[in-house]
């Protein structure tokens, strides 16, 4: 299996972004989705900035793929994904179904909030030219498990593996809406988390991460215990989603037990330190996302 | 009946508000009689499972009383639309490819569908069947709203309520596909089609199990500190004495940000467009929906009566068009937590 690093889904500076991706050519992961998918208001990097990154990472022997953004409203963000579905150089991960149309059959990834939860949907994004899909979030085992069985021809299998999880998408901000800023003047207040912003219930459990338009979930989603059976069940690639503290030793933790140099169990052992608020892993159990199932005996090591 | 010919690109007559309907959601066959004796024109149902998005015990139809809801309906020349707006699960795609040939059979004027799968089999089998793209197809912008039309010939989209007064009319300008928005009713602050924050609590969601924030994992507690709501342990809310309790949405709760306890993501509040209908109109949007399968038979006639005047008084006249204070005192009655906003379609809102 192959390893992704998703897009960014945090604002950070355009330093800190620079010096990320810089370091990320040394990782050791395979394919790489780049571009700001969640709020167009973002500017640190503009899109010339983001083609820069995927040629670097192209030289690195990287896989660049640019990521369009999830909710689009404006005639200016259709102009921004224009740029990006016309380009001649990367790959791109189609998040809206206007993307989809716009790759005109061309080949693309079909990313994880397009919802395909069937066979049939598979095949209507395999004939418009995905020549991957990533599996929604909410999907679990029992599902990936029908739809691998009798997946399209060609078509490549992705799950996302590691990180906090886009639950939701708004057009409201809620950073801005925290501090009571309108979102047409935000101040970029997103950028002073890094992680994004907790949100918690009243009794102080760690619900929710508000990530400007975006919800996210409060606990690390990680499918360290599975990837055996991820291999098994035919899965091309898993997907970690970069967070702002040690995404190296996530990347190599999963690289690690892949290659079978490590026990799922010792690194799961080591990130969970890593994580802002804990590890879940329910939706893979066909459970509520927020779950933790803890591992059999067996493979805990 | 499927009306195939406004499934053409240049057809529609955009600014034709005489075609104006009004669409109200029907939970049960009273509410559809109530719905279409107040001035519906259109009525949207769904079966009774998780083909659709209101998939709530004691709500929906089933075959005998949707031929009987078809039947009143098409006898006063109205129309009925099926809501088939979940995504089909991995084992379960007979369950609502079967919901597609049921509602054909049933010969309603056309399927509310979400997932393109779903599409291609209904415009495969039943090309005279007119589809309309549901909220929970996300379609925020005319591309989108371009691929279901060119692929599988859908005739209207129902546009998610996220985009602003602006962003509609841009939709409307560039698309050939009939444009319905939401009018009044519970608010989604997130894109439908793109939250999971239900399951994220409960296992179940809108695209997976047409439910969110479901009845079955809701508790009510009464502590020292107040009364708890909860979904699936997870507490949502808490009020003090004399505070009004809502339905525990999770969006709609009150958490800790910052070190602030307030409705983090959204307040109970039903949106309200009744404001903007000249506008609406104007710019050629086809059809307002009304949200509420899940409300009572009272609700619905409440709600459709208040529309159908001011619809009716809008085409008199756009421009001496003015919502008059009963109306909203009447819609007021019915709203979630007793308040309104015009949600993202006033810019700041957001």
């Amino acid at each position: 299996m192959k390893i992704a690093l998703g897009p960014l889904q945090y604002y950070w500076p355009r330093v800190t972004t620079l010096e990320f991706y810089a370091a990320v050519a040394d990782w050791p992961v395979d394919i790489v989705y780049l571009g700001e998918t969640v709020c167009s208001r973002r500017h640190e990097l503009r899109l010339p900035d983001w083609f820069e990154i995927a040629g670097m990472l192209a030289e690195a022997g990287k896989t660049p793929v640019l990521s369009t953004q999830v909710l689009l409203e404006s005639g200016q963000e259709l102009k921004t994904l224009y740029r990006i579905t016309e380009n001649a150089q990367f790959a791109v991960e189609a998040n809206d179904m206007g993307a989809v149309h716009r790759m005109q059959g061309s080949p693309f990834v079909a990313g994880p909030f397009l919802n395909i939860y069937s066979k049939p949907t598979l095949d209507v994004m395999a004939a418009q030219g995905a020549v991957r899909w990533v599996m929604p979030l909410e999907m679990g085992r029992a599902g990936l498990a029908q739809l691998q069985a009798d997946r399209p021809a060609g078509l490549q299998t992705e799950v996302f593996a590691y990180g906090r999880m886009p639950l939701a998408f708004s057009a409201r901000c809620f950073t801005a809406r925290n501090r009571n800023f309108p979102k047409d003047n935000c101040q970029y207040v997103c950028m002073e988390y890094p992680d994004g912003l907790l949100l918690e219930t009243r009794e102080s459990e760690a619900f929710l991460t508000i990530n400007g338009i975006q919800t996210q979930s409060a606990l690390t989603y990680t499918l360290i215990h599975e990837l055996e059976d991820l291999s098994a069940l035919g899965v091309d690639v898993i997907r970690l989603s970069p967070q702002s503290q040690g995404m190296d030793e996530v990347v190599r933790a999963f690289r690690a037990v892949l290659d079978g140099q490590q026990a799922a169990g010792q690194a799961h052992g080591q990130l969970v330190p890593l994580m802002p608020k804990g590890p879940c892993n329910g939706y893979w159990h066909g459970r509520p996302g927020l779950d933790m199932v803890q591992p059999r005996a067996a493979s805990a090591a | 009946m499927p009306v195939s010919a406004s499934t053409r690109p240049g057809v529609i007559h955009h600014h034709d508000d005489s075609r104006f309907e009004l669409v109200c959601p029907a939970g049960s066959l009273p509410a559809l009689r109530a719905a279409v004796d107040h001035g519906a024109d259109c009525v949207y149902l769904g079966f009774r499972d998780a083909t659709n998005a209101r998939n709530f015990a004691g709500l929906n139809f089933d075959e005998a009383a949707i031929a009987e809801g078809i039947r009143y309906a098409h006898a006063r020349q109205r129309k009925v639309l099926l809501a088939l707006n979940t995504y089909p699960q991995p084992d379960a795609w007979q369950v609502w490819r079967q919901a597609v040939d049921r509602a054909a059979e049933a010969g309603v004027d056309a399927l509310i569908v979400a997932d393109p799968g779903l599409m291609a089999y209904a415009s495969r089998h039943y090309p005279g069947l007119r589809l309309h793209l549901s909220v929970q197809g996300s379609a925020t912008n005319y591309e989108a709203i371009q691929f279901y039309h060119e692929h599988f010939g859908v005739a209207r989209a129902v546009l998610p309520r996220v985009l602003s007064v602006a962003q509609v009319q841009q939709v409307c300008e560039n698309t050939p596909v009939e444009i319905e928005v939401f009018g009044f009713g519970s608010l989604c602050v997130m894109v439908e089609g793109r939250c999971a924050l239900s399951s994220y609590a409960t296992g179940e969601s809108p695209n997976t199990h047409g439910v969110c924030s479901p009845a079955r994992h809701v508790r009510w507690q009464q502590t020292p500190q107040g009364l708890d709501s909860r979904l699936n342990g997870v507490l949502i809310d808490r009020y003090e004495e004399g505070e009004n309790a809502g339905y525990p949405t999770l969006c709609k709760g009150r958490f800790d940000v910052a070190g602030e306890t307030y409705y983090a993501l959204e307040e109970p509040t039903s949106l309200n467009t009744l404001e903007l209908l000249p506008r609406l109109m104007a710019m050629g949007v086809r059809a307002i929906k009304i949200e509420g399968r899940q409300r009572s038979p009272a609700y619905v006639a409440q709600v459709t009566q208040v529309w159908r005047q001011a619809i009716d008084s809008a085409r008199a006249s756009q421009a001496r068009y003015s919502v008059h204070p009963a109306w909203m005192a009447e819609l007021n009655k019915v709203a979630e937590g007793q308040q309104h906003t015009l949600g993202a379609y006033h810019r700041p809102w957001k």
